[in-house]
């Protein structure tokens, strides 16, 4: 492999990089060893090929693999061939060793390995070299392949038990990589153990499911048997040669991503110095360390923690429930005993966060589990001839379905486990119980455990602050007007964290001329493709903020003082709180109070110097043996300023850590600089415990003495809403990122800098990404002096008021906007009245940065590197035109008025506009009179799918999934109830009224196959539409976008941080994502170094201005550009930040009859503004020398960074990594020049289209039937495109196009099926059945010869009915989690639903025959579901905030009775039959569902009906 | 912000004002106060814009929104508070501004805009009612000696933000009592002069020494102020009007508006009259010039009883509503009717005065005019004019005031004693944001700077300057700009 092509070069970075995948296991529950195992596995895997991946070389696929038992038999003949003499199995242990080819290299490898051995006293039998055949692979896998062996160790006798000589290698192993990483660096990317144990081995590799079995000769060898097997193919985002990062790993095989791994490596190594266990020798335990390997993947680093809790004598099940805890905290229907060993277990560990499906196995327990999001799935199924097999998809091996005793899914927090030896499966419950009684955790815990309200009172406390105080002290932590009347005002009063509108267009926290916050340098991360977002108001109950505070204790044992530690509810301490814990001493436990404070002479190195005082103070306070650090900046005067507390805690955290005592204290932050939600995510990830917001609390008291607060709340009840409101946004933060729980947030570090030095970062905000340079600690020290002396400073007149702000409304003295009263007035001017040169004033005002200056780009300049050429050379307008879109801004948000003329605009110059996330009314498809067109080209499909029908798809010219959204990655939206009239409520298949909840994740989307599928969903519903995937720019932006390339999205929008029209919390407006420019580059620079560029468009938009900021974007590699805010001010907005208010007195973000009429833009001069962009890039172009926009992507070379920066911050900022030009292949271009294989030849629906054309041509009904296996995916789909194309959307008459499947279908199985399908499947499905249903009726039924009882048994799979708008399904089993969610109108059958069923329903009815999961009806808000709850325990299971459970009216009974009769009709179902006949005692016990703002509608209407 | 949807429900409504026929029989301020219940909805019109466009219109650059706010919330102080910050003197302002700011309102794109004047006028009374109005300067002085010449807007503004930041600030006045064209210039009607003297006690209070009946250039010698004081700032005005040099102009009954304004201010004033009478009772009067001034004059000729008033202007006349080449949010150029004007008078645009002619005792009796017409570019701008031939007609009369602005400062005196250089226009070489002259240690601000302009903008020029004063005096300054200031080096 070419080294250097590897490492971090511009923007890229390796840790970025993710993976995910299919997983699965076969076994045999009595550990019967067959070869038939093996074959059988390796089947399964083929069958999972699409959920893995190949790059830019179709033959190197991104990692595939298979762990067996050690086949002895076939090892012992392999052997004595090489006159190696193997002993009894179990006698010897087999390490399967890449080596690097190069012999030197390879050899000291093997001395190393051979001391090792050697000072373990462990006898090495040989080595074999394995047989491959590598003619197979690809030639990017090729590059890297390395030398497979296998080593033999004999067991001695000293070691008597199986475990021990497991732990013995465990040791031999780590002691092994960790010298040769020492010793023989070169070697060290190239070395490494696939597995070495005496029970199992692994065969991996960076390889594609099929090349496994032919690449590695064992595995075909018929001699090799096995009584389990574990296997993975890997989709990476990346296709950089890494064979080890295959999977399987020694213990698991991992499909997810743990999204808060630095935090967890950051508490391992807290604890490192505790760590001490029975079961190693003081110097085996060095050995160990590390324990986790440095650059290596999260499941990589997963599976190195679990090896070391096994190894120190816990459980392989116990070690995953410590890890992957279920939802426990809050959950009062949960098991005491259970519940008391999961918070047991969180006073030392906090859970390894994220998606997970993950298969384990220890040699003799095989197991599976599933995080407590569920957000991956896994089908299992077991035979009467004892076997299991479980993996992502159902029908992934062929079974006679007469064998099958049941078939399953895991649900979100459950185990699956069998035990090879005992020969039985151990359900869930039965092995936590097991587990969780090994200790009395319960009693420990009501012994040790400190529950704040129990403390005592304080001893002493702080006086309060007096009002000219708190004056003083807002001005040195730089509170500004805006602060208090924008952020905590709302907070207190209302007790929810502030909405704004319109995106940010004021400069970067290190571009600023005013008074940054440290955490304003701070980019909060967020979930996206890889893993998805969460939920945190609708699936409150998988969240929580408990936190303890104290010592962590050493991780490899269990001892009860562990759990002797302060409890909290939540992190946000009040000023009696802090004092309590001030004056905590229960004997054994104390804490200490440091000031956080530097000398205020403004030397260099003054704040140095405060801060290693501070970090010397914290490491005594341990040494003395202190358990809570309180740092405290609340001893500030005119000689001393505050160390921003994010500076204090995260130096104070990573000294411990590098010291290893981290583990030992809490860290309380007694802050005056915490007011606003970011601020307490950010010291909370950095480290901080707990927060008392002393500051934030004072001006609260003050505002209401002071009668400022519209409100007659009293004081307490002020400060109870304001830490709801941070606890809330704190929530929020978490789940953007994926994140559940505020101990895996803790410490987490998922942010990105921006503008901090990597000096400063690297000291003291370790492992987080820094990468355009800025600040050192002496600049941030004069930034914390220059408030400081505007509090001090008594020399001059006293001011009265604080600073402006200005940073959500424009003020002249507050912070720079780039839309001000000029530009917005010139903009206006120049495109009503068609004048260019008012444009160039415009343009002008914009693009001068040279003294104010705003954005990265600001920051840039021309570079000439040819010769100017005459303007007329340049590509004309109308073809660069072609190239503009507008932003996605939905019919809703934005008025008709306003959305229609975007559309006339953008499809008079051959541009594109986006329907945003709301549907689109039919008649925008007819062409105007006049010959113009309303249709939006871009038709979007976000998570809440509004509108979203086979019809709607069909439409189009480019189908865009919107991943995220500038101004809110990570979040999902709400429309309130009032801004839902007839017409939107049309256009969104929703009821006039009630409001509607866009989820944060596309559910259909939590991993990058899930994409790849819908994207596949997409191209079949209408192959002649470009697929677009929108994504925001952040760190790490650019592996996604190859993994996105590599799922086959035609074109890649890259959005900026700032830009976004609609209404966001405000701190996700500020704080969450990046400039586009950072994205882009990194996107530009990854596809091309991945060989991806020339498949994808690449495209840039976000507070997109003026041509200079496009040519901008497409040297840095985008060839297609999106203006949205712009294109808005030129139809008239004046960016009043109002939009959620429903009150734009322009027409254009309200839905008000009487202000829409206001709306005064033309169609001319949204075109005027696309011209004069144009024309100024043509103007430029000319300059540069380019031709053509071709020409120009990608040339990085022709930027510069300025060279008169003035400013003291921006000259420290480094672009270099921006500017970093990358060159293309050979044959590859730098921009889009070939098409996506979609993969589409083979797929099934041609032949459907065969059977189905005298349906099309004339409505006849037509008939046949198919077999189909899990490959078959997205079935009905293209054929229902056609549907759409000829017969919109009335579609064809019910029951003319009569197909019958038999087999497992696979994923998407009649998504977005259109009216006039009828499909009949008689088998099984898998996740996706009927998503987008258009219309057609699904019927799904087991296979007429199985015998297990269908009700009781899984049929379909995962997120079935998932924004179905119309038709019908009956199924006859239960579906997997998340049934239905956000139907709008179609209608269900089904015998039992997992967890979350129906969530955020607007429409349709659901009908379920069975038993239903958690957080049922969670955000529902329309629609009707009944459930048929014989034993009356559907109460606990349903989230009631939304909905009522009523009883049925004679209305429903009727529903529901012709529901019965046509699922029985249908699938013959047992349970609608008993039903039928047992009716009248039967329907007693069903439940309706009826959502409280839906019944409320129904019932004005029936009122307004009668009135009338 | 007050009331999200303030802006829907309430119209834009001005305080009642007495009936014409009633306020010209005094020279009494004849608008009213809102009831506070009417002050609550006016303010809760505003719509507190994502760009404040009002803010940004106005030159002293209110905060407007943020006062708005505290208005509808009747939070006294912090309204006070905000509005001081950028205003010394809302009191002049709320009574006599154009109110660009209202222009730029953002609810003026479709409705009437926010009644800003009158909200910022009520604060400032409220203010003064609830005391809240006092004396700012620090106790601890600079030690530093500030002369500022000239007590206009300009003046005073520089005097008072001077003042706040702890220098001993004399303020040199040529006539009998401080305000300059306030005092002289505008008649009671639109300012009654108890404001001024109110302001001029809290400045007093606050430690300003004002001087009065003193010239500097005649009294002082110019180089011996420049040499006494560790700085000058000079606000003098503009004071040369423009003159109408035609056949006739030595007729007896032709006068500069300010003139005739000032005697009447004085005598409302009970200050000595020491010029020769000028009275428009029972006479022809015409007034030539459109503007503001024209129009102190055709109220100050109804309540002397003039015969008849005929107000000439040379442009024709105004469309009444934007055009293209005056959107929103710039000042419109649009045909104003001010409350002199409904309390009777004659308006004519677009006609040119040929000629004075007078009676054989040299009093004026008619003039000659023409009607002119006026050719517009494509925005419907006036370019070119041409006199309507035949048009030439004589229009009875016995007192004109020409009210046709003014050129630039007096130069003699102080200005030429020092040697202070000028710019093109004749007026005061500074340049704006530094307003530092030629002459060390000598600034200038306001119309004797600027040219001829508002109350609003000599406000904001004696602020500005004041900053730059404290900084020369100092080597920085705390004191408040209107535009946004580099933090750092403000702090350090």
């Amino acid at each position: 492999m070419d080294l250097t092509d590897c490492p971090q070069q511009g923007l890229y970075r390796p840790e970025f990089e993710h993976d995910s995948c299919g997983t699965g296991f076969i076994t045999n529950i009595n550990g019967h060893k067959s070869n038939q195992i093996v074959r059988d596995a390796l089947t399964i895997l083929e069958n999972m090929e699409h959920r893995g991946a190949c790059g830019c070389d179709p033959d190197s696929g991104d990692g595939a693999g298979i762990l067996i038992q050690l086949p002895h038999e076939f090892l012992m003949e392999e052997c004595s061939n090489l006159e190696m003499s193997l002993p009894e199995a179990g006698d010897y242990g087999v390490g399967m060793i890449f080596f690097p080819k190069d012999s030197v290299l390879k050899k000291a490898c093997r001395n190393i390995i051979s001391s090792a051995a050697e000072k373990l006293g462990l006898h090495i039998l040989g080595y074999r070299k394995v047989p491959v055949d590598n003619t197979v692979i690809g030639e990017t896998a090729r590059q890297a392949e390395p030398d497979a062996e296998q080593l033999f160790i004999l067991r001695p006798h000293s070691i008597s038990t199986a475990e021990a000589f497991e732990r013995k290698l465990f040791v031999l192993r780590r002691y092994i990589n960790k010298t040769v990483l020492e010793t023989v660096a070169q070697a060290g990317e190239h070395f490494y153990f696939t597995s070495l144990s005496s029970k199992t081995i692994i065969y991996k590799g960076q390889l594609t499911t099929y090349q496994l079995r032919q690449y590695y000769i064992d595995l075909a060898d018929p001699r090799v048997a096995s009584g389990f097997a574990m296997i993975h193919s890997r989709f990476s985002t990346n296709t950089f040669p890494s064979w080890k990062l295959a999977q399987p790993f020694r213990l698991i095989a991992h499909n997810g991503e743990i999204n808060t791994l630095t935090g967890n490596l950051n508490w391992f190594y807290a604890g490192v110095k505790s760590l001490a266990s029975s079961y190693f020798t003081s110097e085996e335990m060095e050995m160990l360390l590390p324990v986790i390997d440095n650059n290596q993947s999260d499941s990589a680093c997963l599976d190195n923690i679990i090896e070391v809790l096994l190894h120190s004598g816990r459980s392989l099940p116990h070690v995953m429930m410590m890890l992957v805890p279920e939802a426990w905290d809050g959950n009062e229907h949960m098991d005491p005993i259970k519940k008391a060993f999961y918070e047991y277990h969180a006073t030392i560990m906090e859970p390894w966060d994220g998606p997970a499906a993950i298969s384990f196995t220890d040699g003799r327990l095989v197991g599976a589990l599933l995080d407590r999001n569920g957000l991956r799935p896994l089908r299992y199924v077991v035979t009467n001839d004892n076997r299991v097999i479980a993996a992502s998809e159902a029908g992934v091996l062929t079974i006679d379905e007469s064998t099958v005793i049941s078939k399953g899914r895991l649900q979100p927090g459950k185990m699956l486990l069998i035990d090879t030896v005992q020969g039985k499966i151990i359900k869930d419950e039965e092995i936590k119980q097991q587990i969780a009684s090994q200790q009395p955790y319960g009693r420990w815990l009501d012994n040790y455990q400190i529950r704040m309200e129990e403390l005592a009172e304080p001893r002493l406390a702080f006086a309060s602050l007096s009002a000219d105080s708190v004056f003083r002290y807002q001005q040195v932590f730089g509170y500004s007007r805006e602060d208090i009347e924008v952020i905590i005002k709302p907070m207190a009063v209302d007790g929810k964290e502030p909405i704004g509108s319109m995106g940010t267009d004021v400069p970067l926290a290190v571009l600023s001329d005013k008074p940054q916050h440290l955490s304003s340098y701070f980019k909060q991360f967020f979930a996206q493709v890889t893993n998805p977002p969460i939920d945190p108001i609708r699936e409150r109950l998988v969240m929580s903020l408990a936190t303890f505070i104290g010592n962590n204790g050493n991780l490899l044992d269990e001892d009860k003082m562990h759990c002797h530690c302060v409890k909290l509810k939540h992190p946000i301490l009040n000023n009696h709180e802090v004092e309590k814990l001030r004056s905590i001493d229960t004997g054994l436990f104390h804490a200490k109070t440091l000031q956080t404070y530097f000398k205020a002479d403004g030397q260099p190195g003054s704040l140095e110097k405060g801060i290693a005082r501070l970090c010397r103070y914290a490491e005594d306070a341990v040494e003395d043996g202190f358990e809570v650090l309180i740092l405290s900046d609340r001893a500030i005067d005119s000689e001393h300023a505050p160390i921003p507390s994010l500076l204090a805690v995260s130096a104070v955290h990573h000294h411990l850590i590098k010291k290893g005592s981290r583990g030992s204290v809490g860290l309380v932050v007694e802050a005056g600089d915490a007011w606003e939600v970011h601020h307490f995510a950010a010291l909370l990830a950095f480290g901080a415990s707990a927060i008392n917001p002393y500051l934030a609390l004072s001006t609260i008291e003050n505002l209401k003495v002071s009668g400022d607060l519209e409100t007659d709340l009293p004081t307490d009840k002020l400060f109870y809403n304001y830490v709801k409101s941070i606890c809330d946004g704190l929530l929020k933060i978490f789940s953007k990122m994926g994140i559940s729980t505020l101990q895996s947030y803790h410490g987490s570090q998922v942010f990105e800098i921006l503008g901090l030095n990597k000096a400063v970062v690297d000291k003291y905000f370790c492992g987080a990404v820094t990468r355009i340079e800025g600040l050192g600690l002496d600049e941030i020290a004069r930034e914390a002096l220059g408030k400081h002396s505007m509090g001090f400073n008594h020399s001059k007149g006293e001011t009265r008021l604080l600073q402006e702000g200005g940073i959500y409304q424009w003020k002249r003295r507050g912070e720079q906007h780039l839309f001000n009263p000029q530009t917005v007035h010139l903009l206006q001017h120049a495109t009503r009245t068609n004048d260019f040169a008012v444009y160039k004033n415009y343009a002008k005002l914009v693009n001068e940065q040279t003294e104010k200056h705003f954005t990265i780009r600001g920051l840039l300049d021309f570079t000439h590197h040819r010769e100017a050429i005459s303007i007329e050379e340049v590509e004309p307008v109308e073809s660069i035109m072609k190239r503009f879109a507008t932003g996605a801004m939905s019919f809703g948000s934005i008025s008709h008025e306003a959305h229609s003329t975007l559309a006339i605009a953008m499809n008079r110059i051959g541009g594109k506009s986006n329907t945003g996330e709301g549907g689109e009314d039919e008649m925008r498809y007819e062409r105007m009179e006049n010959g113009d067109s309303m249709r939006s080209a871009i038709k979007q499909i976000a998570s809440a799918r509004f509108g979203v029908t086979s019809n709607y798809l069909t439409n189009a010219d480019e189908l865009q999934i919107k991943m995220a959204q500038g101004a809110k990655p990570g979040e999902g939206g709400q429309l309130p109830g009032h801004k839902v009239d007839e017409w939107i409520a049309k256009t969104r298949h929703s009821t006039p009224g009630v409001g509607l909840i866009s989820p944060p994740p596309h559910h259909d989307i939590y991993s990058i196959e899930d994409l790849a599928q819908l994207i596949f969903d997409l191209k079949n519903a209408n192959r002649a539409a470009r697929i677009n995937v929108k994504l925001v720019s952040k760190a790490g932006v650019g592996t996604i976008a190859a993994g996105v390339a590599k799922a086959h999205a035609d074109v890649i929008l890259i959005a900026g941080y700032d830009g976004g029209t609609g209404a966001s919390p405000i701190s996700s407006i500020k704080h969450a994502g990046l400039p586009w420019e950072l994205g882009l580059a990194e996107a530009h620079q990854t596809l091309v170094r991945n060989k991806l560029r020339s498949r994808v468009v690449l495209q840039a938009d976000g507070q997109m201005k003026t041509g200079r900021d496009l040519v901008i974007a497409a040297l840095m590699g985008a060839e297609e550009w999106g203006v949205a805010t712009a294109a808005l001010v030129a139809g008239g907005c004046i960016m009043m930040r109002k939009c959620h208010l429903n009150t734009c007195p322009v027409g254009v973000a309200t839905q008000d009859p009487e202000l829409r009429k206001l709306f005064s833009g033309k169609p001319e001069h949204i075109v005027n503004l696309f011209r004069f962009l144009a024309e100024d890039m043509r103007e430029i172009m000319a300059e540069l020398g380019f031709r053509t926009i071709q020409e120009m992507v990608g040339r990085v070379q022709f930027l510069r960074v300025r060279d008169n920066i003035q400013s003291w911050k921006a000259k420290k900022v480094d672009l270099s990594g921006i500017l970093h030009p990358v060159t293309n292949q050979k044959g590859l271009t730098l921009y889009n020049s070939e098409s996506q294989d979609h993969g589409m030849a083979e797929i099934i629906d041609w032949k459907l289209l065969e059977a189905a054309q005298q349906a099309l041509a004339d409505k006849t009904p037509v008939f046949a039937t198919f077999d189909v296996k899990n490959i078959d995916r997205t079935i009905g789909t293209l054929l229902s495109n056609e549907i759409s194309k000829k017969y919109g959307s009335v579609g064809l008459p019910d029951n003319t196009i009569n197909f019958k499947f038999k087999g497992s279908a696979g994923q998407s199985f009649g998504a977005f099926a259109a009216k006039g399908i009828s499909f009949e499947l008689e088998g099984e499905a898998n996740d996706y059945v009927g998503k987008g249903l258009s219309g057609a009726q699904l019927a799904i039924y087991p296979a007429a010869n199985s015998t297990f009882t269908p009700e009781n048994n899984i049929i379909i799979g995962n997120v079935a009915m998932y924004g179905a708008t119309s038709g019908e399904l009956f199924a006859r089993g239960m579906a997997g989690e998340r049934f239905a969610v956000r139907n709008s109108g179609a209608t269900a059958v089904v015998e039992g639903v997992g967890d979350h069923g129906c969530e955020y329903m607007t429409g349709g009815r659901a009908l379920i025959l069975g038993k239903t999961g958690r957080n049922f009806a969670a955000g529902m808000s329309g629609g009707l579901a009944w459930i048929y709850d014989e034993d009356h325990t559907f109460a606990e299971n349903c989230n009631p905030e939304m909905v009522d459970l009523d009883p049925l009216s004679t209305k429903d009974e009727e529903h529901i009775l012709t529901l019965l009769k046509k699922h029985a009709n249908l699938t013959q179902s047992e349970v609608a039959k008993k039903l039928l006949s047992t009716w009248d005692a039967a329907k007693l016990n069903f439940v309706k569902v009826f959502p409280k703002e839906y019944k409320r509608v129904l019932q004005e209407k029936e009122y307004q009906a009668v009135s009338k | 912000m007050g009331k999200p949807t303030g802006f829907q429900e309430f119209n834009r409504e001005l305080p009642g004002k007495t009936a014409p026929d009633a306020r010209v029989k005094n020279y009494n301020e004849f608008v009213g106060l809102y009831t506070a219940d009417k002050l609550n909805e006016q303010s809760a019109r505003c719509m507190n814009c994502g760009i404040p466009f009002c803010h940004s219109g106005c030159p002293l650059g209110n905060i407007i929104p943020e006062f708005n706010d505290a208005v509808y919330r009747k939070n006294w102080v912090e309204a006070y508070e905000i509005l001081s910050s950028t205003n010394n003197f809302p009191e002049f302002t709320g009574r006599i501004c154009p109110a660009p700011c209202e222009s730029a309102c953002v609810l003026g794109i479709n409705k009437p805009p926010v009644a800003i004047e009158e909200i910022e006028k009520h604060i400032i009374e409220i203010a003064y009612e609830k005391n809240l109005v006092k004396p700012v300067a620090p106790l601890i002085k600079t030690g530093k000696r500030v002369a500022v010449v000239g007590s206009g807007p300009a003046g005073l503004a520089a005097a008072a933000q001077l003042s706040k930041a702890g220098h001993i600030v004399t303020v040199y006045e040529r006539d009998d009592k401080p305000g300059g064209l306030l005092r002289y210039g505008i008649p009671d009607f639109k300012l009654e002069k108890w404001v001024i003297d109110r302001r001029i006690q809290v400045l007093e209070a606050d430690g300003v020494e004002f001087i009065c009946n003193t010239e500097i250039g005649k009294h002082i010698a110019a180089e011996e102020l420049v040499r006494a004081y560790d700085a000058v700032v000079m606000a003098g005005g503009s004071t040369i009007p423009r003159d109408l040099p035609i056949p006739g102009r030595q007729f007896k009954g032709v006068h500069f508006a300010m003139d005739f304004l000032k005697q009447q201010n004085k005598r409302v004033g009970n200050s000595p009259v020491t010029t020769e009478d000028i009275w428009a009772t029972d006479k022809d009067v015409v007034v030539i010039g459109g503007g503001d001034t024209g129009s102190d004059c055709v109220g100050t000729s109804n309540r002397h009883g003039a015969k008849s008033i005929l107000q000439f202007e040379f442009m024709p006349q105004p469309p009444t509503s934007r055009t293209a080449a005056m959107p929103w949010p710039s000042y419109p150029m649009v045909l104003k009717t001010t409350s002199s004007h409904e309390e009777g008078c004659q308006r004519h645009f677009g006609i040119n005065t040929k000629e004075f002619l007078g009676d054989e005792e040299g009093n004026l009796r008619a003039l000659k005019v023409t009607d002119v017409s006026w050719e517009t570019d494509f925005l419907g701008r006036p370019t070119k004019f041409a006199e309507i031939e035949g048009s030439e007609r004589e229009i009875p009369c016995q007192r004109v005031f020409l009210a046709m602005g003014f050129l630039n400062p007096q130069y003699n005196g102080m200005l030429e004693a020092l040697g202070v250089e000028l710019d093109e226009r004749k007026n005061v070489k500074a340049k704006e944001g530094v307003y530092r002259t030629n002459i060390s240690k000598v600034f200038a601000c306001g119309d004797m700077r600027r040219g001829q302009s508002l109350v609003v903008w000599a406000i904001s020029e004696g602020r500005e300057a004041a900053r730059k004063v404290d900084e020369f005096l100092t080597g920085h300054t705390l004191l408040e700009s209107k535009d946004a200031v580099n933090f750092y080096e403000q702090a350090f």
